[in-house]
């Protein structure tokens, strides 16, 4: 910071309102959403979307929990996906990064170079989604939302910027106690490094937890859609949620359909834990930010 | 010498085995799902059919660009990629070097919850977004519509006007991204080192003047770097904001459409594939040729700060 004065100048005042106003800006869109999925819908239909709305009712969660089988599925398989994947990339970034980030190691350079010229050139979209379908034959199965994104060369640069920091000499002493590389990583390396796989971790997991891109592009079965994808197909299409509603045998009258905030309640079911999880993220995307910005 | 060369290599690879084998799980992903596509770029030569596969199917010679490159979708999506990334780019630098230095002005403790509350929107997936984005925009009961309403002035109908699009999309991105990219800047200023604002200070200079003589000749590496980053990356477009925000709206195609989404439609609604490789192809080649000359152009400024 600059020689700080905290006395409260005309300046200050006006970068402090400028932030607010922008803050509003950032803020007031999403509780909107928040508000509708909270509003009847007749309400919604005479007035259109309020920022508060004028009759408070649970109608539209309690509709949507009639017949929760999609969106049970949907959670399920989201859950399972974020946290195998997490697990699995999780270990094997970290292995390639700590075998990157070692300064003696031979091929140091060769392997650098493979997985990040990555960034700067690739196969594009279709030969990736013709070699997964047909060669891979991954459709329609959960590895399909999770191998694509097992190694993603961010992930590996971060991690690197992480585990660059571990004293060589600390590694030297593993192996003169004998242990081998193998054993030196799991033992020495990846204790010491819980900071660094938290941070990464999280990265990992937000990528699963938001990913709709592998769902829209490889599940066409309604059972293994994931959650982000079920949320984009809601809005393709309301009445995938009647055919829901009709398939579950649930007798609602149809003129109090809840369409619009039965819509945005499913919107804030969908992004639930992730608002739970925000600030507890955010301080560390500060600081995995803070490595990827010196470090890479 | 070449023996000693392969005897030296054997030996290496001997001594460093654990560091590889550490490294292969991972490696092993890099090269199937990174470098197998690479070969699938035959496939724009190609007049691809399922059963034949890749390598199986007939070659077309250059049909497949001739026929993107001879209908309209070439310019127009060309453009609209280059535009859009241009705005956005112009707009979200100024925007967040600028709340940035506000930010750290006005001193890390009382600008918390400013981060926070602009950080939030980055931690939303696009389809969330785009419910946000509906609720705002819906013809008859969307919030701004309203609005014009109690002011007299006639609805929009927004997902049937394109030229609203390049506005709305530049929002849309710099209402997700800007908390983030003021945050990098942000960390950039954290590592000025704070002597230079004493000696200033002592010198009598006022603050603006110590924003213009100090932050910003400090902050322009960082500036250059991240903007030909980016505009070595124009040639690709964030899919989501350009699929999920318009709503798939067709009518918005005019100047919403950018090639990925049209390389998406192309390969997925109407499935022509060969015509989707190469459009594919045409955007990994422009694209790479853009990060190279980005690269030497940083390079001749500043060596330390090239990418490679």
């Amino acid at each position: 910071m600059p020689t700080t004065s905290s006395k409260l100048s005309a300046g200050r005042l006006a970068a402090h309102l400028v932030f607010i106003l922008f803050s509003a800006f950032c803020v007031l869109p999403f509780l909107y959403v928040i508000s509708i999925s909270f509003s009847s819908e007749r309400d919604v239909a005479l007035e259109g979307f309020k920022l508060i709305p004028k009759n408070v009712t649970l109608f539209a969660y309690k509709y949507l929990f009639a017949s929760p089988t999609s969106l049970l599925q949907a959670y399920g398989v989201t859950i399972l996906v974020t946290v195998a994947g997490t697990a699995l990339s999780l270990l094997l970034t970290a292995k390639l990064a700590y075998a990157l980030s070692r300064k003696d190691f031979r091929f140091k350079n060769l392997f650098s170079f493979l997985v990040f010229f990555t960034l700067l050139f690739n196969g594009g979209l279709v030969p990736w989604y013709i070699m997964i379908t047909k060669y891979l034959q991954l459709n329609d199965t959960l590895l399909a939302l999770i191998l694509p994104y097992v190694i993603l060369p961010w992930h590996v640069l971060l991690m690197k910027g992480f585990l660059a920091d571990i004293p060589p000499e600390l590694i030297e002493s593993a192996k003169i106690d004998g242990a081998g590389e193998w054993s030196a990583f799991y033992t020495i390396i990846l204790p010491i490094s819980k900071p660094a796989l938290a941070t990464v971790g999280l990265f990992i997991a937000f990528v699963y937890w938001n990913d709709w891109w592998l769902g829209m592009l490889f599940i066409d079965k309604g059972s293994l859609t994931p959650l982000q994808y079920l949320l984009y197909r809601i809005m393709n299409n309301i009445t995938y949620l009647t055919s829901a509603v009709r398939a579950g045998n649930v007798s609602i009258d149809t003129s109090q359909f809840p369409n619009e905030s039965a819509r945005m309640a499913m919107a804030i079911l969908a992004c639930g834990p992730m608002l739970l999880a925000f600030p507890f993220f955010q301080k560390y995307f500060i600081k995995g930010l803070t490595v990827g910005a010196v470090k890479g | 010498m070449e023996t000693t060369y392969w005897q030296r290599l054997t030996k290496d690879i001997n001594k460093h085995k654990g560091l590889m084998a550490l490294a292969f799980p991972g490696l092993l992903f890099v090269l199937v799902f990174y470098y197998l596509p690479i070969f699938g770029l035959v496939l724009a030569f190609k007049n691809y059919n399922y059963s034949d596969g890749i390598l199986g199917s007939p070659w077309s010679g250059f049909d497949n660009f001739k026929f993107f490159f001879t209908s309209d979708a070439a310019y127009q999506v060309t453009r609209n990629t280059i535009l859009l990334n241009l705005c956005f780019i112009v707009l979200s630098t100024i925007l967040s070097v600028v709340f940035a230095i506000l930010m750290f002005e006005l001193g890390r403790k009382s600008v918390k919850v400013y981060q926070t509350a602009m950080f939030f929107p980055y931690f939303l997936s696009w389809v969330v977004v785009s419910y946000v984005t509906y609720a705002l925009l819906n013809p008859e009961m969307g919030v701004i519509n309203m609005l014009l309403e109690s002011f007299g002035m006639d609805e929009i109908n927004f997902y049937f006007e394109p030229k609203y699009w390049p506005f709305i999309l530049s929002f849309a991105y710099l209402w997700k991204s800007i908390g983030y990219a003021l945050l990098i800047y942000y960390t950039g200023l954290m590592g000025i080192d704070r002597t230079y604002y004493e000696a200033a200070a002592i010198d009598g200079a006022t603050r603006l003047q110590q924003v213009r003589k100090i932050t910003l000749p400090l902050l322009t590496p960082l500036i250059t770097l991240l903007t030909l980053l980016a505009i070595g990356k124009i040639f690709y477009s964030d899919f989501g904001l350009f699929y999920f925000i318009p709503a798939n709206s067709g009518a918005l195609y005019g100047t919403t459409e950018v090639i990925d989404t049209y390389v998406f439609r192309a390969l997925r609604v109407s499935g022509d594939i060969g015509m989707a490789s190469a459009v594919g192809l045409y955007q990994s080649l422009v694209g790479f040729v853009l990060v190279l000359t980005v690269n030497a152009i940083v390079r001749r400024i500043n060596k330390d700060n090239a990418i490679f």
